[in-house]
């Protein structure tokens, strides 16, 4: 509780024993009405104080001035009639009870948000000259200087580790709770917790630019873009004041002066009455509150699940997804290449692999490496002489005293080798073994383990068209399509053919309320991204070219993540909508009760104060984002450079 | 040149009139006020001094909102 906050509390407190105390007190008259006036400015003078000022800035038209009316209204009818002034004290009381519990609700808000965000690190510790660390601030961290991170610290800054061996916790920036490995020359990212060793790490970037500190600004920036739903409110709210004083001024005196006309008894103080309660009720906080609350703890919660999303209209255009439109590199498929299988003529399976291997010892294409990779021990006393790579073939050389030739079918043409081609999708890798033909290697990019689960979740989500654009050959797109399920493919795509194809998807689409989203890996997607609707970036984690790009950021590469952030955009949506029409409803029905006499004071409170209470509540669910879950036993593929 | 500021305001109203009014501040190029994480942005004007603007920031918000405090 804040100060303000505790001050207003005793307010509250001392006006309603004085109020029951006051009930008591037999005392009547001029007396009467002193006494019951101080609970009244004890819990409204700030009210009254601030509706002659906002009429003092000629900004007169609030909730301030409805309350200052209703309640000093109310006062009168007790000096003139009734002899009540508990109604108008209870009007004020508690409204500043719902403007109390508002406050609190905000600032709890704030605070589970701030926990959130609690990323930010305080301090870089650096090795001074006597080998003792000092605790510096991670703002004044140089570029390439050494920072020492012990465990149970955060990473204060993007850099390189240079010492030291230890996992490291990322779940406040991926909501991934695999710890991760990192060794010595590894980039490590600043906003991780560092679990087990002590790391040296040359920074490679200063504070302002590293991954924390774009994060924290990323979010901040958030709520500045303004949703359809905020702009509506507060338009609204800037006529609907003025409309409600003006419709109440009417309520109080148009019917009197009508049953004047036709020589009955106007009574004033009834038609006084209703418009005052009219007043009360109209009060426009719990629109005004919560819909701002409702987006921002949208946005907070998909933070905490690793979804950073970079505005409250983005959250509006998530929820209408019609469209979504799929990378396949990196984004669908895991972007390396792995042996999917081993064909051989004779030989043993592993014995091929382990010539492939050999003869790919000194070569740096990727092919290589995932031979290399899948062999294991390549590194054994096996002898490899003579290697001699063929531009545009493959390579060949000694291994064992035997002539070992691996690349493609151009290759065993050149050599004369008998091959025949294979049924896998994928790149084939021939094998000859002097000169004749040993067997095949198929090398392909691997399906991600969750991408089949979130294409059949994104269906259950009201997803109709799932698409995927990719520059490989078409053969290799058309089984991933096949193997997902999805609905179209293209493939053989450049760049600005990957635009050009989004652009007649957005064409193509029946009206302009659906919309379309693409998700990309975000390192060459930046034009894709910025022309959808809504851009996606996946495995994002240090890339700031796709933090840029794209308007919401997948922290880490896992596709049920896109389910997560559309669900959550729906379920935000979702609660907005009940807040908006739960309130309008109960305050409309309130207030034609109210213009026809059927309520009181005590109503008119509840359709305030309670419904603002109710909607405030419901816009805090949307703190809590349930993510969802691989049903593969294990999520995590062998991937360590996420 | 553009910076944060911590403020303290109640309603997400009064936070919207504290934009407008600080948007209208000489020296000012754009402002932007977000209640739920109690803080105001400012892009200057290039050469506007920073504690000259924050001053008529501060005094043009509490005209329309008493109950406000801009921190700088």
């Amino acid at each position: 509780m804040s100060k303000k906050q505790k001050k207003n509390l005793i307010r509250i407190l001392i006006a309603a024993a004085l109020l029951i105390l006051l009930h008591f007190l037999p005392v009547e008259g001029l007396p009467r009405f002193a006494l019951y006036l101080v609970p009244y400015l004890i819990v409204g003078y700030d009210v009254l104080k601030k509706a002659v000022e906002g009429i003092w800035h000629k900004q007169p038209f609030d909730e301030y001035l409805l309350m200052a009316i209703a309640t000093v209204g109310a006062i009168l009818l007790g000096v003139l009639k009734t002899g009540d002034y508990v109604e108008a004290i209870a009007v004020m009381l508690f409204y500043q009870i719902g403007e109390w519990f508002q406050s609190y609700a905000v600032g709890k808000s704030r605070q589970n948000i701030a926990q959130l965000m609690d990323i930010r690190p305080d301090y870089a510790n650096i090795e001074t000259d006597d080998g003792q660390l000092e605790q510096v601030d991670p703002d004044d961290v140089a570029i390439g200087t050494i920072i020492v991170i012990k465990p149970g610290e955060k990473v204060p800054i993007d850099g390189v580790v240079v010492e030291g061996i230890s996992t490291l916790n990322t779940a406040a920036l991926t909501g991934e709770s695999l710890p991760r490995d990192v060794n010595v020359n590894d980039e490590i990212i600043s906003g991780c917790i560092n679990l087990t060793g002590v790391l040296k790490v040359r920074t490679t970037k200063d504070f302002g630019e590293s991954t924390v500190a774009k994060i924290l600004e990323l979010i901040e920036d958030a709520s500045s873009q303004k949703s359809k739903s905020e702009k509506f409110i507060s338009k609204f709210a800037k006529v609907y004041t003025p409309i409600v004083t003006l419709s109440a001024l009417a309520l109080a005196t148009f019917p009197a002066l009508f049953l004047l006309a036709i020589g009955r008894d106007p009574q004033w103080t009834e038609w006084l009455y209703r418009a005052l309660i009219f007043l009360v009720i109209s009060c426009p906080c719990a629109l005004v509150v919560s819909v701002p609350l409702s987006f921002f703890a949208g946005i907070g919660g998909a933070s905490r699940a690793g979804i950073l999303i970079k505005g409250a209209n983005y959250l509006e255009i998530l929820a209408n997804i019609h469209t979504v439109v799929f990378d396949k590199t990196g984004t669908l498929t895991q972007g390396n290449f792995e042996v999917t299988a081993i064909h051989p003529e004779k030989l043993d399976k592993k014995e091929l692999l382990h010539l492939a291997a050999h003869v790919e010892r000194y070569s740096k294409h990727p092919i290589a490496l995932s031979l290399r990779e899948a062999y294991g021990a390549e590194a054994d006393g096996c002898e490899v002489d003579d290697v001699k790579e063929i531009p545009g073939r493959g390579i060949r050389a000694f291994v064992n005293g035997k002539i070992v030739c691996v690349g493609n079918s151009q290759m065993m043409d050149d050599i004369g080798a008998k091959w025949h081609s294979c049924h896998r999708t994928g790149t084939c890798i021939h094998v000859a073994i002097d000169g004749e033909y040993a067997g095949h290697i198929v090398i392909a990019d691997v399906i991600k383990i969750n991408s089949k689960q979130a294409i059949s979740e994104l269906r259950k989500s009201g997803i109709d068209q799932l698409v995927m654009l990719t520059g490989d050959a078409p053969k290799v797109a058309e089984s991933v399509s096949e193997e997902l399920g999805l609905d179209h493919f293209y493939a053989g795509l450049l760049p600005a053919g990957k635009v050009q194809k989004l652009e007649e998807l957005l064409n193509a689409k029946k009206s302009p309320r659906e919309t379309l989203a693409f998700v990309g890996d975000g390192i060459n997607d930046a034009p894709v991204l910025s022309r959808a609707d809504i851009g996606i970036a996946m495995g994002a984690l240090g890339s700031d070219a796709a933090i840029e790009a794209a308007d919401i950021v997948l922290m880490d590469d896992d596709p049920l993540k896109i389910v997560t952030a559309i669900r959550t955009a729906k379920k935000c949506m979702r609660i907005v909508k009940e807040n908006i029409t739960f309130s309008l409803a109960i305050k409309i029905a309130c207030l034609l009760l109210g213009a026809l006499g059927f309520a009181n004071m005590w109503m008119a409170i509840f359709a305030d104060v309670g419904v603002m209470v109710l909607a405030v509540l419901n816009a805090a669910r949307n703190l809590w984002v349930s993510s969802v879950n691989s049903s593969v036993q294990n999520p995590h593929p062998c991937r360590s450079d996420v | 040149m553009k910076k944060s500021y911590k403020i303290d305001v109640d309603c997400p109203v009064c936070a919207g009139k504290m934009e407008t009014a600080a948007k209208k501040t000489a020296g000012v190029k754009d402002a932007s006020v977000n209640f739920m994480l109690l803080k105001m942005k400012v892009e200057f004007d290039e050469n506007a001094d920073e504690k000259t603007v924050m001053t008529a920031v501060r005094e043009n918000c509490k005209k329309v909102e008493s109950d406000c405090e801009v921190f700088f």
